[in-house]
């Protein structure tokens, strides 16, 4: 019974599901494409087609994923933040609260399963390249694909490979929760100049505009989206640092 | 044609790993297939030009995700009732 029920619950998503996205094609390029469905075409055209054509002008980044995300949407980018914000201290506030139970187990199994030499010296060798990955894909923000967001995931991916290889490997938490503060509060007192002075939230133009596709371009594009790195990048470290140390 | 059929391959591969996902006892078996998962989403936005959300997707769905899945089952229990 539970088995049939199950399945027209399947079917009957599935259909839904097929329904809705029938009209589009799998990887279809919409505003390039002459499509025979004028819906389609109508839907998507107008916002996509501002962005592409006027982000030259309005925030000289080449990279328009970006200037969409930093510029045109930076309130959902302060959403965003705080979200992750919010589920990193939640987490640190539940494990800190289970770790005082049960303090004394994890002493015992601290020294098991240590990895081997091989493991060890390559992540010692990759761990400063992975790093240095990370924050170029931050500072490059602008200019090439990725931001704040993926540069800080590949940091604490980093970080999590060295807790990986080496179980006595210990962060200090007060300079990360520190960094992640500062910056945290760094962004959002950016996104208040503008709203304050001029009445648009992150306002780009604050600092000269730059030449378009170098470094310095874009505004304060690279200065948000090293700030939002920072602050990714340490937050996510303490999440599993402090996920590992309730093993 | 060669990269649509790239793809076709990519989301049978996906598919295959999540009926594995769910079938498997061994959960620890379950979160390793389920990283690939997350390989295969990582390689098909590259490939329909989205190399941003490609690069977090890697980094999270294949590395913390899996991670952090490992250590609540060393917490819980390894084999599914």
């Amino acid at each position: 019974m539970k088995k049939i029920i199950a399945t027209l619950i399947l079917l009957v998503f599935t259909f839904y599901t097929y329904n809705t996205i029938k009209g589009f094609r799998f990887g279809h390029d919409f505003l390039n494409a002459k499509t025979n469905n004028k819906k389609i075409s109508q839907k998507i055209e107008p916002a996509g087609k501002h962005y592409l054509e006027n982000n030259k002008l309005e925030n000289n980044a080449s990279n328009v994923v970006t200037s969409i995300v930093v510029s045109y949407r930076g309130f959902d980018t302060l959403g965003e933040v705080t979200v992750l914000f919010l589920a990193a201290t939640g987490l640190g506030v539940i494990l800190t609260l289970t770790k005082k139970e049960d303090d004394d187990e994890n002493e015992n199994d601290s020294s098991e399963g240590e990895p081997s030499l091989i493991v060890k010296t390559a992540s010692r060798i990759l761990f400063p390249l992975i790093f240095i990955f990370g924050a170029y894909v931050f500072i490059h923000g602008h200019l090439t694909p990725g931001g704040g967001f993926q540069g800080g995931t590949i940091i604490a991916s980093a970080y999590l490979m060295m807790f990986l290889s080496y179980s006595n490997f210990k962060i200090n938490h007060s300079i990360f929760k520190s960094i992640e503060s500062m910056s945290g509060l760094t962004f959002i007192s950016i996104g208040l100049v503008g709203l304050i002075g001029f009445g648009i939230f992150l306002k780009l133009n604050l600092i000269p505009m730059g030449v378009f596709n170098t470094l310095f371009s874009a505004g304060l594009i690279p200065i948000v989206y090293i700030i939002v790195g920072f602050k990714v990048g340490s937050e996510l470290t303490a999440v599993v640092d402090s996920y590992r140390e309730n093993w | 044609m060669v990269l649509m059929l790239l793809q076709i391959f990519l989301l049978i591969l996906m598919l295959i790993a999540a009926i594995f996902t769910v079938a498997y006892k061994d959960l620890m078996n379950s979160v390793i297939v389920s990283g690939f998962i997350s390989l295969g989403a990582s390689l098909l936005f590259y490939f329909l030009q989205a190399p941003d959300v490609a690069l977090t997707e890697a980094a999270i769905g294949t590395g913390l995700t899996t991670y952090i899945f490992v250590v609540t089952i060393r917490k819980t229990e390894r084999m599914e009732k």
